[in-house]
């Protein structure tokens, strides 16, 4: 266990510096001068020289690429052109939120998907299993911003039940934190919770079929403990990868629902720094967003380990 | 703990979670603003976004105002007077007035802050009031501006963002001004979360108290315009700026809300390639007859009912046909497809194919597909491309284009709106045409050293002559701010610039 979990961490390394690379050199692919972007309409030529002298702009890639990674070693991420704020402050200050967003978003999710998945496996092949499957479908094909604006449109509008966007802090009030976040939770979960379903259910039938569940049943075990205990603890590997994957993803990919339901998360943060070539912002949050996915992926690994002893070795 | 229980637990915490007391403070009378963007540094000298100057307008007086009809009123500047040839500007100063740091606003702090303008690096001011060449502290009370030369657009000036005057303790003191700035105005700086609020309180001390009637203002960056409508109907705004045109009608008929609207000071127009790299090289840029053709093909009036349902202005020049500065013997053009036909045959062009860039706006982009429809009639084959805005920024910039559907956001004086344009002394990357006339430079510098209003739409009258018929833009119309509320809001008056001024409003 110490030695595989060694051998994980060895590899993060490499791994983020190639990131790095990656983050900073693809940005630079984006047409437009930041300087531009950030020098307003008046487009006075001599804030635009200022820009590009106080952020580097003038020096050859490499060099900028050398000034950031040495500010980056020491803990500093640069600050937000746009804003005048550290990176460091804007991503402590939206990861919170998404965090919470992803975690609610998961939650739902894991409610809707496992529990339809094992139904469908278990009664497979029948109106059930069909509708399930219908809905899973619903769920993946319909595109997030549309749900969301139905959603308002419903629910904040028609109905005047949920805040129509905007995020509280759990700290100011924890009921309308919730109540802002119930409708974004929704829709992202939606779509996790059909791939959930789809995978929960097909793990499950390959499950269900296999030898020791017949031993179990042969054994004289009530269905419900069969299907609960034995087949389901097998089967929720998949989807317990799966979970992480997604995680990871709703941290970064959470980008239309939250411009959807201005929830001043982190992908909000990083649309608007592309949008508005705030370069620093851009890059401190992707590096972010790889850690964190390096990290959930080293987790689902040791998750793997504590679910199935027989990968203990 | 088995999953059963864990859920039980959960749900019973977000029970509990529900069944709690509503934190929030209540009775506390706050405006609620929705904004379409995520307003920039909140410092006067740096900022650059229209959405930071309408935190601005709650935030930091300025030395003076202007009324809806575009004349300069007082503010911090009670009086002023041109002297020396206007080649001075004395500016006296209201007594009495405090920063939100209580410290005194007087003839030092005006000085302070005039000169942070002119030399902070990177001040997005110092080209608005370059004429300035130093502040003379008559009394304390009482400034006097010296300038190189006249410059009739400086009051213009001083009654926006380089007109505000911030308080020289705050600015000078560590840490950074643009995220605890303290200046005059009606509302004090609370705190601000990135992409999420503004939070400005009720200034107690301030000069002009009993026109203050909220305690706090929250500004909300909600940049889809549908989702800031939902906010308003939901009863979780109480004011939206830059509503849509298409949800007017929405709002008119909501007996909750109401609409505000006032011309404003910018416009949209089509930019030409005349002079700017090998782009230009082609019958647009290089023969007047085929822009004139361009030109008469198009109907303002149609365009303006067809995309925004009639709500904007047509125009055909840099300011609007009811501003003070509209040359009247240069109306908006009638729509004439045979004479543009003519003309494109004279030029040896009968159907010149051409690139419009535009941004990616939904409104913008339907402008441009009623431009091409309109275009085609009379014999050119445009083809539309749509690039990002800052894309668009730098194609324009180094002449990656033909034609460039392009906004202004519109300056109160004239020469705001003009002179960086078409002047050859230009910055390069809003003179996209590199459009240089040296009589029109000859006219422009006219007009801003000129000493009255008569003589300087003279002069503006003779640059219409050289711009309307050179055609480095298409001025095609002047938009409109939409604003909605609550209909339980009283006392807002819309202003050109389409900022909210909350002195005076107040909430039924």
């Amino acid at each position: 266990m110490t030695a595989f979990l060694l051998r994980r961490i060895a590899l993060i390394v490499p791994t983020l510096f190639f990131v790095s690379v990656l983050i900073f050199g693809l940005q630079q692919l984006l047409p437009g001068d930041p300087a531009l972007a950030l020098a307003g309409e008046n487009q006075d030529p001599a804030v635009i020289a200022y820009l590009h002298q106080k952020y580097h702009l003038d020096r050859p890639l490499p060099v900028r690429y050398a000034l950031w990674i040495e500010g980056v070693l020491q803990g500093d991420l640069g600050e937000s052109i746009r804003i005048k704020r550290p990176v460091f402050d804007l991503i402590c200050e939206k990861l919170p939120v998404t965090g919470e967003l992803a975690l609610l978003a998961l939650v739902v999710a894991l409610v809707i998907g496992v529990p339809a998945g094992i139904i469908a496996a278990v009664k497979h092949n029948t109106a059930v299993d069909y509708g399930a499957s219908m809905v899973a479908l619903w769920g993946l094909s319909i595109p997030n911003f549309w749900l969301g604006i139905l959603l308002i449109l419903l629910f904040s509008v028609e109905l005047g039940l949920l805040p129509a966007s905007g995020f509280v802090g759990p700290g100011d009030s924890l009921k309308q934190n919730l109540l802002t976040l119930a409708m974004p939770a929704f829709v992202l979960g939606n779509a996790i919770a059909a791939v959930m379903m789809r995978h929960t259910r097909s793990a499950m039938l390959q499950v269900l079929s296999s030898d020791y569940v017949r031993t179990a049943r042969a054994k004289g075990l009530g269905e419900l403990r069969v299907i609960l205990h034995h087949a389901l603890r097998n089967a929720l590997v998949p989807v317990v990868t799966l979970g992480a994957l997604e995680f990871g993803q709703l941290l970064s990919g959470a980008v239309l629902t939250e411009q959807v339901f201005t929830i001043p998360g982190f992908g909000k943060l990083i649309v608007d720094a592309v949008f508005n070539r705030d370069y620093a912002v851009v890059q401190g949050v992707v590096l972010c967003t790889a850690m964190a996915y390096i990290a959930l992926n080293l987790f689902a690994d040791i998750a793997y380990v504590l679910i199935n002893p027989r990968l203990r070795t | 703990m088995t999953m059963p229980r864990f859920l039980a637990a959960a749900l019973l915490l977000l029970a509990a979670a529900f069944a709690a007391v509503d934190a929030t403070p209540a009775a506390a009378r706050v405006l609620r603003i929705g904004l379409a963007d995520d307003p920039d540094m909140l410092d006067p000298t740096l900022a650059r976004t229209y959405t930071g100057r309408i935190v601005f307008a709650a935030m930091c007086d300025k030395l003076v105002d202007i009324t809806p009809e575009l004349d300069i009123a007082p503010q911090l500047a009670t009086e002023w007077q041109w002297v020396d040839g206007n080649k001075g500007l004395v500016l006296k100063l209201r007594q009495g007035v405090k920063f939100q740091d209580g410290e005194p606003l007087d003839a030092a702090a005006v000085k302070f802050s005039i000169e942070r303008h002119l030399n902070m690096p990177g001040s997005n001011r110092k080209a608005e009031i370059s004429a300035v060449t130093a502040v003379e502290i008559v009394d304390d009370h009482t400034v006097k501006l010296v300038l190189k030369a006249p410059f009739a657009p400086l009051l213009a000036a001083l009654s926006d963002r380089a007109g505000m005057i911030v308080s020289p303790k705050a600015a000078q003191a560590p840490g950074d001004f643009a995220n605890h700035p303290v200046c005059a105005g009606p509302y004090k700086f609370v705190e601000r979360v990135a992409q999420d609020r503004i939070v400005l309180d009720r200034f107690a001390d301030y000069w002009n108290k009993d026109l203050v009637k909220f305690d706090r203002i929250v500004f909300t960056p909600i940049p889809d315009s549908t989702v800031r409508l939902a906010n308003l109907q939901s009863g979780g705004l109480d004011m939206i700026e830059r509503l849509a045109a298409t949800d007017v009608e929405t709002v008119r008929k909501d007996s909750r809300l109401k609409l505000s609207t006032i011309t404003g000071l910018g416009y949209q127009s089509l930019s030409i390639n005349l002079n700017n790299g090998a782009r230009a090289k082609n019958p647009f840029g290089q023969d007047p007859r085929v822009r004139e053709a361009l030109e008469l093909s198009i109907d303002r009036t149609a365009l303006n009912e067809v995309v925004f349902n009639g709500l904007f202005q047509p125009g055909n020049q840099w300011v609007g046909p009811s501003n003070p500065f509209y040359v009247k013997s240069r109306p908006i053009p009638a729509r004439n497809v045979a004479k543009a036909k003519q003309l494109l045959a004279a030029a040896g062009a009968a159907t010149p194919q051409v690139t419009l860039m535009t941004t990616t706006v939904p409104e913008t982009l339907r402008a441009a597909q009623v431009i091409q429809a309109m275009a085609a009639e009379a014999g050119f084959d445009i083809k539309i491309q749509a690039t990002e805005s800052n894309a668009a920024i730098q194609a324009s910039v180094d002449g990656q284009f033909e034609l460039y559907l392009n906004y202004w956001s519109g300056r109160t004086d004239p020469d705001g709106n003009l002179y960086n344009f078409v002047s050859c002394k230009a910055p390069p990357a809003l003179n996209v045409a590199r459009y240089c006339n040296p009589t029109v430079d000859e006219e422009l510098d006219a007009a801003r050293t000129a000493e009255d209003a008569t003589s300087r739409l003279a002069h503006y009258a003779k640059v219409a002559d050289h711009i309307l018929t050179d055609r480095p833009l298409i001025y095609l119309w002047h938009p409109t701010w939409l604003f909605a509320m609550s209909a339980k809001i009283t006392g807002f008056e819309p202003y050109p610039d389409g900022l909210i001024r909350p002195q005076g409003m107040t909430m039924q």
